[in-house]
C-alpha cells in the first residue's frame, strides 16, 4: 500500500512523458483521458493512501535512491509522508483533478491541447514531489520544477509577446527568492551537515541556540524563497501578471497549489522557524502588510482575473500571518479551504470569460445572474467563502487565524486589527465583483453555456467550499502541541461577524446604490490614491526603475565587451608601432646616416655615462 | 601502447577521411563516424580489462600501478622527456565525453559543410586526437605537444569553414591560445630546470615533478604561467574575449567541439597541474582565482543578456558557466571539485546541444540574429521543445546535470568562502534572465506566417535525444560519474590541502 | 717625444672639425658626388688623426693605417663612382632622394 506512494507523482509524470513522446499526434479525446485520467488515478491513490494512513497515523519515509553522494552530502530521492503531506497531496490531486477535468472542455478549441496537458501533468508531478520530499534538496527540485511549469503555462499562448514577458517575470522574480532559499540550503548544510528535514530539526535543536544568529539567518533565507513563491511582499509583483495564462492554470497554479508552496515550506520547517522568533514576527508582519496592500489593490481593479489574483495574494497573507503567530494548523487549514474556494472562483471566472468571448473587464459584464446560473451560484458560494461569511469553509479557517493572532504577545492586537481591516476589505471587493458582474444590466451576451466537464468540477468545488470547514486535518503530530490560545469574548464576536459588515457596505455601494461614493472617489486626492492602489502601490514601477532598467542599460553598455577594449588596445599599439617602424625604413640614405650618427652619439654618451 | 592507440586511431582516421573523400563523394563523414566508433569500441575493451577494484583505489601520484592504466616509454632520455600516458577516472570520464561529443560534432557537420568535406573531417578527428592526448599525457613535454596539436586543426576549422568574420576570429583564437601556450612552455621549462636541482636530473614526468614542491616567488610566477594558459582556454575573465568571436564564427561542429571539449582541457589542466604542482602558490592565489571565477559568472551573464546574436549569447553563457568551474576548482574541497567535474560534463552536453540548435537555425534562416527570429516554435515544434529543454538545463533546473554541478560547487564554495558563494549565486538569477530571453526571442513571440522551415530530422533527433537522456541521467542519478571521479579527487585533495 | 711639432690636441681638433664637416656634408647634400666627397673628407680626417697619433707616440702604426685608409678610399671612390654612373644612367639624376627605391 505504502509503496504506491511512488506512483502518485509518477503517474502524472509518465503521462507527460507519453504526451511529449507523441508530440501532439494523439487525438484530443485520448490526450484528455491521459491528462486528466493520470491525475485522477493519482487522486484515487492519494485517497486510498489517506484512508490507510489514517488508520495508523505514523509518519513513514520511502527511500528510492541516493541522489548524489559526496562525502557526507548524501541527499536522497526519498519521500516522507506525514499528516501535512497527506493534506497537501489531497489538495493537489483532488483540486488538480477537478481542474484538469474542467480544462478538457475549456481548452477544447485550442490547437496545442496536448502541450497544455503535458505542462499541467508535469506541474502536478513536480508539485507532488515538492510536498513529498524528505529533504530540502528534493523539495527544491519540485520547487523549481513547479516554477518552470508556471513559466511555461503563463506563457502558454506564446505568440503574444506580452504573455512571454509575464511568464519571464514570474520565473525571474520567484527565482530571486529561490536563490535566497538556495543560499539558505548552503548555510543549513554547512552548519548542520544534513538537508533531511526531520534531521535538520533535531540537529538544529542540538547545535543552535534559539534566537541565535544562525537560525535567524537561515530562516530569513528560507523565508526569501517562501516570499517569492507565495507572492508576498516584496516579491509579489509577478502574480497579477501571471494571469496571462489560461484560466484553469491560474486556478491550479496561481491560486490553489504552487503559490501556497511558500506556506508549506515554512510549515514544513517550522522547527527551524520556531528557533528564530524575529523571523516569525517578520513572517506575520509580511503577512499583514501583504494582505492589506493586496486588498486595497483588488478593490480598484477592473480585470476579473486580476481581482482574483490580488485576492489570492491577500489570502496567502492571512496564511503567513497564521504561520507568523505560530498557528501552523490554522495556516494549513486556510491553505486547504482557500484552495477549494479560490479554485472555484477562478474556474467560475474562467467560465464567464469562456462564455463571453474572452471578456476580462468586469464593467463590460453584468446581469449574468440569470444568463449563467450555474456560474452565478458557483461564484456566489466562492465569494461567500472568500469573504468568510459565517458557516462557509473560509469562515472557519480565517476565524481561527484571527483568534490566534489576538493572543500573540504584544504585537497581537495590532496584527489582529490589520487582519480585521483586511477581512472587511475582502468582503467588500469580493461582493463588489459579484454585484457588478452578475447583477445590473447585461452588457455582453454569453454565446454558450458550460457543459458537464466544466459544470461538474464547479459543483464539486461548491460543495467543498461550503463543507470544507468540517474536514479534520491530521496535523496534530506534525506541529507543536501547544499552539496559540484563541481569543474569547468581544474579540471573538467581532472576528466572527466582521465580514457581514463588508458585504453590507458592498451592497449599499454597488447594488442598491444608496451610498453614492462617486463624488468622493473622483475627488483629486482620492483619485490619485486610487491610481496608486490600482498600480499595486507602484511596486512595478519602483522595481522597474531600480532594477530592470539599470540592468538593461548595463547590458546595453557592456554588450560590446569592455574587456576586449584592452586587447584591442594592444592590437592598436602594435599597429601603430608597426607603422612607425616601417616609416623609418624610408630608403633615404641621408636619414639613415643621420640616425646612425644620433645612435652613435647616444651610445657614446651612455658608455661615457656608465663609466 | 594501448593508450597511445586511442590517439593513433584518430590521427589515421583523419588521414583516411581526407583520402576517402577524394575517392568518393560524401564518404568522409562516414569514415569519421566509424573512426569514433572504432575508438569507442577499443576504449570499451581496454576499460573492460581493468580490474573493477581499481576504480575504487585512489590513484597515488608516484605509484603508477594505482592508476587505471599507465604507460611510459623513453623518448628523449637526455632531457628526461618520455612518452608517458596514464588514465585515471577523471581522464576516462573526459575521454568518454570527448567521444560522445565527437559524434555530435560529426552529425552537426553532416549537411552544413559543403566544401572540402574530407579535409574538414580530417581536422575534426585530429582535434579529437589532440584532446585525447591532452587528457592522457602525463609528461609535461608531451602534454604541451598535444596542447598544440589540438590547436592547429581547430584554427583551420574556424579559418576555412567559418562564417563571415572567420579570419579575424580564427586569428584571435590562435594568438590567445598560442601566447598563453608559450607562457606555459616557459613555465614548464623553468619548473623542470628548478626541479632538476633537487631531483638530480631533468624530468618532465608529472609524477617526478609532483614530488618536489616549489615555493616562494618563483613558484608563484611559474604557477601563473600555467594558470594563465589554462584560464585562457577555460576561459576565465579577463582572458575570455577570444571565445565569443571564435564561437560565433566557427562552423557548428567547431562550436560544439570548442564549447564541449576544448574548454574542458583548460579546467582539466587547472585541476591536474596548476593546483597540485604548486600547492602553496595556489593557496595564496586562490582568493584571486575565485574572484575571477565569480566575476566571470556574473560578467558572462550580463553580457549574454546584451547580445543579439544567438551563438554569441550562448558563448557568453559558457563564460558564465565556466566561471563556476574556476570557483569549484579553487574552492578545493570534495564537494566543489566534484561539482566542477560535473559541470564540465553537463555543460559539455547542454552547450553543445544549444550550438547545434544555433547551427540548425543558421542553416535554415541564414542568420543568427535574434531580431530576425521569433515564433519559431510554431514552425518547428520539435526544435522548440528541445531548445526549451536545453535552455532550462543551462539555467540550472534541478533534475538536470547542470543543477547538480552548480549546487555542488556552491555548497562547497560556501564552506570555504561564503561571500564568494553569495556573489556566484547571483549567476542563478542572471542566468535565468538571459536564458529566458533567448527562448523568447527565438522561439516565442509572433511567428512569421510566410515562413516554412523543416524541423529536425531523424538523425539530429537521435543525437539530441541522446543528449536529453544524458542530462537527465546526470541530473537524477549522477552517482556513476561522481564515483568515477571520486578516487581522483580523494588523492588530489590528500596531496594538496588548500 | 719630439715627433710632433704642434700640440696633439690641435691636430685632433682639426681632424674632428674635418670629420664634422664631412659628416654634415654627408647628411645635408643630396648629390651623390658631394656625398662621395664628404666621405673622402671624413676618411681623411680619420687618417690625419692616425698620422698625428702615430707621430705623437713615435709608432709606425699610424702611418700603416694611413696607407690602409688611402687604399680603402681609392677602392671606395672607384666603386662609388661606378655606382654614380649607374645611378645617373638609370634615374637620370644624381639626387639620391629621387633615386630612393627602398622606402618602407
Amino acid at each position: 500500500m505504502l509503496q504506491n506512494t511512488v506512483l502518485i507523482p509518477l503517474l502524472p509524470l509518465l503521462s507527460a512523458v507519453i504526451l511529449i513522446a507523441t508530440a501532439g499526434r494523439l487525438p484530443k479525446r485520448l490526450v484528455a483521458t491521459l491528462g486528466a485520467g493520470s491525475v485522477g488515478l493519482s487522486a484515487i491513490l492519494v485517497a486510498q493512501l489517506s484512508i490507510a494512513w489514517l488508520d495508523n497515523p505514523v509518519p513513514y519515509s520511502l527511500h528510492l535512491w541516493t541522489w548524489m553522494s559526496v562525502g557526507d552530502f548524501q541527499p536522497g530521492i526519498a519521500f516522507y509522508v506525514d499528516g501535512l503531506t497527506v493534506v497537501m497531496m489531497s489538495v493537489i490531486t483532488g483540486v488538480g483533478f477537478l481542474i484538469h477535468l474542467y480544462s478538457t472542455e475549456f481548452m477544447q478549441d485550442d490547437d496545442d491541447y496536448s502541450r497544455y496537458f503535458t505542462y499541467m501533468n508535469l506541474f502536478v508531478g513536480a508539485m507532488l514531489i515538492l510536498v513529498l520530499a524528505d529533504n530540502l534538496l528534493l523539495l527544491y527540485l519540485g520547487w523549481e520544477g513547479v516554477g518552470v511549469c508556471s513559466y511555461l503555462l503563463v506563457g502558454f499562448w506564446y505568440k503574444d509577446p506580452a504573455n512571454g514577458a509575464a511568464a519571464r517575470k514570474a520565473f525571474i522574480v520567484t527565482r530571486i527568492g529561490d536563490t535566497a532559499m538556495a543560499l539558505g540550503l548552503f548555510l543549513l548544510f554547512t552548519e548542520l551537515r544534513t538537508l533531511e528535514i526531520q534531521q535538520l530539526a533535531a540537529a538544529a535543536n542540538l547545535q543552535w541556540e534559539p534566537g541565535g544568529n544562525l537560525p535567524i539567518l537561515a530562516c530569513a533565507l528560507l523565508l526569501g524563497g517562501a516570499v517569492g513563491k507565495s507572492a508576498q511582499l516584496p516579491l509579489h509583483t509577478w502574480l497579477p501578471d501571471a494571469m496571462a495564462g489560461p484560466t484553469p492554470v491560474s486556478a491550479l497554479i496561481h491560486a490553489a497549489t504552487m503559490v501556497t508552496a511558500g506556506v508549506y515550506l515554512i510549515a514544513r520547517t517550522h522547527a527551524l522557524f520556531l528557533m528564530a522568533p524575529p523571523v516569525m514576527l517578520a513572517v506575520a508582519i509580511i503577512g499583514v502588510a501583504t494582505l492589506l496592500l493586496a486588498a486595497f489593490t483588488a478593490l480598484n481593479q477592473t480585470d476579473i482575473k486580476r481581482i482574483l489574483a490580488y485576492s489570492t495574494i491577500s489570502q496567502i497573507g492571512y496564511m503567513f500571518l497564521a504561520l507568523g503567530v505560530g498557528a501552523f494548523s490554522a495556516g494549513i487549514f486556510h491553505l486547504m479551504t482557500h484552495a477549494f474556494f479560490k479554485a472555484l472562483l477562478f474556474l467560475a471566472a474562467g467560465a464567464v470569460i469562456h462564455c463571453l468571448h474572452h471578456e476580462h473587464n468586469i464593467f463590460r459584464m453584468g446581469g449574468l445572474r440569470t444568463r449563467l446560473p450555474v456560474v452565478f451560484w458557483s461564484f456566489l458560494i466562492g465569494s461567500a467563502a472568500l469573504a468568510a461569511l459565517p458557516f462557509t469553509s473560509g469562515w472557519y479557517s480565517k476565524d481561527e487565524i484571527l483568534l490566534a493572532t489576538w493572543t500573540m504577545p504584544w504585537a497581537g492586537p495590532w496584527l489582529w486589527a490589520g487582519g480585521i481591516l483586511g477581512a472587511i476589505l475582502t468582503a467588500l471587493y469580493s461582493f463588489r465583483l459579484v454585484f457588478i458582474v452578475f447583477w445590473g444590466e447585461a452588457k455582453t451576451e454569453p454565446d454558450r453555456q458550460p457543459e458537464w466537464r466544466m459544470a461538474g468540477p464547479l459543483a464539486l468545488l461548491c460543495l467543498l467550499s461550503v463543507v470544507g470547514g468540517f474536514i479534520a486535518q491530521p496535523l496534530d503530530q506534525v506541529f507543536p502541541a501547544h499552539q496559540p490560545e484563541h481569543a474569547t469574548g468581544a474579540v471573538a464576536w467581532i472576528t466572527m461577524g466582521i465580514a457581514i459588515l463588508g458585504v453590507i457596505v458592498a451592497y449599499l455601494i454597488y447594488l442598491s446604490k444608496q451610498w453614492s461614493v462617486e463624488a468622493g472617489l473622483n475627488s483629486p486626492g482620492m483619485s490619485r490614491l486610487r491610481e496608486f492602489w490600482y498600480s499595486g502601490w507602484g511596486m512595478d514601477r519602483f522595481y522597474d526603475s531600480l532594477f530592470v532598467s539599470p540592468y538593461k542599460t548595463l547590458a546595453r553598455i557592456m554588450r560590446n565587451e569592455p574587456i576586449d577594449q584592452l586587447y584591442n588596445g594592444i592590437v592598436q599599439l602594435s599597429l601603430w608601432l608597426h607603422g612607425w617602424l616601417s616609416d623609418q625604413q624610408s630608403g633615404q640614405l641621408r636619414r639613415y646616416a643621420a640616425s646612425m650618427v644620433v645612435g652613435l652619439i647616444l651610445l657614446v654618451a651612455v658608455l661615457a655615462g656608465a663609466r | 601502447m594501448e593508450l597511445a592507440n586511442l590517439i593513433v586511431i584518430f590521427l589515421f582516421g583523419g588521414l583516411l577521411a581526407w583520402l576517402a573523400e577524394m575517392m568518393m563523394e560524401n564518404s568522409a563523414r562516414w569514415v569519421s563516424l566509424l573512426t569514433i566508433a572504432l575508438c569507442s569500441a577499443y576504449l570499451w575493451r581496454l576499460v573492460g580489462h581493468i580490474p573493477a577494484e581499481l576504480f575504487h583505489i585512489n590513484p597515488v601520484a608516484n605509484q603508477a600501478g594505482t592508476w587505471l592504466m599507465h604507460h611510459q616509454m623513453n623518448w628523449i632520455p637526455r632531457f628526461g622527456v618520455s612518452f608517458e600516458l596514464a588514465m585515471d577516472g577523471l581522464s576516462l570520464l573526459l575521454i568518454v565525453l570527448t567521444l560522445f561529443l565527437g559524434v555530435v560534432a560529426v552529425v552537426s557537420s553532416w549537411a552544413e559543410v559543403d566544401h572540402h568535406r574530407g579535409f574538414f573531417q580530417a581536422n575534426l578527428l585530429w582535434t579529437l586526437a589532440g584532446v585525447i592526448g591532452v587528457f592522457l599525457a602525463l609528461d609535461l613535454f608531451l602534454f604541451f605537444l598535444f596542447w598544440e596539436v589540438m590547436l592547429v586543426p581547430m584554427y583551420l576549422l574556424i579559418a576555412i569553414w567559418g562564417h563571415e568574420g572567420k579570419a579575424h576570429a580564427a586569428m584571435k583564437f590562435f594568438i590567445f591560445t598560442q601566447v598563453s601556450g608559450l607562457l606555459m612552455l616557459l613555465a614548464i621549462i623553468v619548473l623542470v630546470v628548478l626541479s632538476a636541482e633537487t631531483l638530480g636530473r631533468y624530468s618532465f614526468s608529472y609524477f617526478d615533478l609532483l614530488q618536489n614542491d616549489l615555493s616562494g616567488g618563483v613558484a608563484t610566477m611559474v604557477m601563473l604561467g600555467f594558470f594563465v594558459a589554462f584560464t585562457v582556454k577555460l576561459p576565465g575573465v579577463p582572458f575570455h574575449t577570444w571565445l565569443p568571436d571564435a564561437h560565433t564564427q566557427a562552423p557548428t561542429a567547431g562550436s560544439v567541439l570548442l564549447a564541449g571539449i576544448l574548454l574542458k582541457t583548460g579546467a582539466y589542466g587547472l585541476l591536474r597541474f596548476t593546483v597540485p604542482l604548486f600547492p602553496e602558490a595556489a593557496l595564496q592565489f586562490a582568493p584571486i582565482a575565485m574572484g575571477l571565477g565569480a566575476a566571470g559568472v556574473v560578467y558572462g551573464a550580463v553580457l549574454a543578456f546584451g547580445q543579439s546574436d544567438f551563438k554569441r549569447l550562448v558563448a557568453y553563457s559558457s563564460v558564465s558557466h565556466m566561471g563556476f568551474v574556476l570557483l569549484g576548482i579553487f574552492a578545493w574541497n570534495h564537494l566543489a571539485i566534484q561539482g566542477a567535474v560535473m559541470q564540465m560534463v553537463a555543460h559539455g552536453l547542454s552547450t553543445a546541444a544549444l550550438f547545434m540548435i544555433a547551427g540548425a537555425l543558421q542553416q535554415r534562416l541564414h542568420t543568427r540574429d535574434l531580431g530576425a527570429m521569433g515564433g519559431l516554435w510554431h514552425n518547428m515544434p520539435r526544435m522548440g521543445a528541445l531548445a526549451l529543454f536545453f535552455i532550462v538545463a543551462s539555467l540550472g533546473l534541478p533534475g538536470m546535470g547542470n543543477f547538480v554541478a552548480e549546487f555542488l560547487i556552491l555548497v562547497g564554495l560556501f564552506q570555504s568562502m561564503p561571500w564568494m558563494a553569495v556573489v556566484a549565486a547571483l549567476g542563478l538569477i542572471t542566468g535565468a534572465i538571459y536564458s529566458l530571453r533567448l527562448m523568447q526571442e527565438a522561439f516565442q513571440g509572433k511567428p512569421d506566417a510566410h515562413r516554412t522551415l523543416p524541423d529536425f530530422g531523424p538523425l539530429e533527433m537521435t543525437v539530441m535525444i541522446a543528449m536529453v537522456i544524458g542530462l537527465l541521467w546526470l541530473g537524477l542519478y549522477p552517482q556513476p560519474v561522481l564515483d568515477l571521479a571520486q578516487p581522483v579527487i580523494n588523492s588530489l585533495t590528500a596531496e594538496v590541502q588548500l | 717625444m719630439g715627433g710632433l711639432v704642434v700640440p696633439l690636441e690641435h691636430v685632433l681638433l682639426l681632424a674632428g672639425l674635418l670629420f664634422i664637416c664631412g659628416l654634415t656634408g654627408l647628411m645635408i647634400r643630396r648629390n651623390v658626388i658631394f656625398i662621395l666627397m664628404s666621405l673622402e673628407v671624413m676618411l681623411n680626417a680619420a687618417a690625419l688623426a692616425f698620422v698625428a697619433a702615430g707621430a705623437y707616440w713615435g709608432e709606425p702604426d699610424g702611418q700603416i693605417i694611413f696607407l690602409l685608409i688611402l687604399a680603402v678610399a681609392a677602392a671606395e671612390v672607384s666603386v662609388g663612382l661606378g655606382l654614380v654612373l649607374q645611378i645617373q644612367r638609370r634615374f637620370k639624376t644624381l639626387d639620391l632622394d629621387q633615386a630612393s627605391r627602398m622606402g618602407g
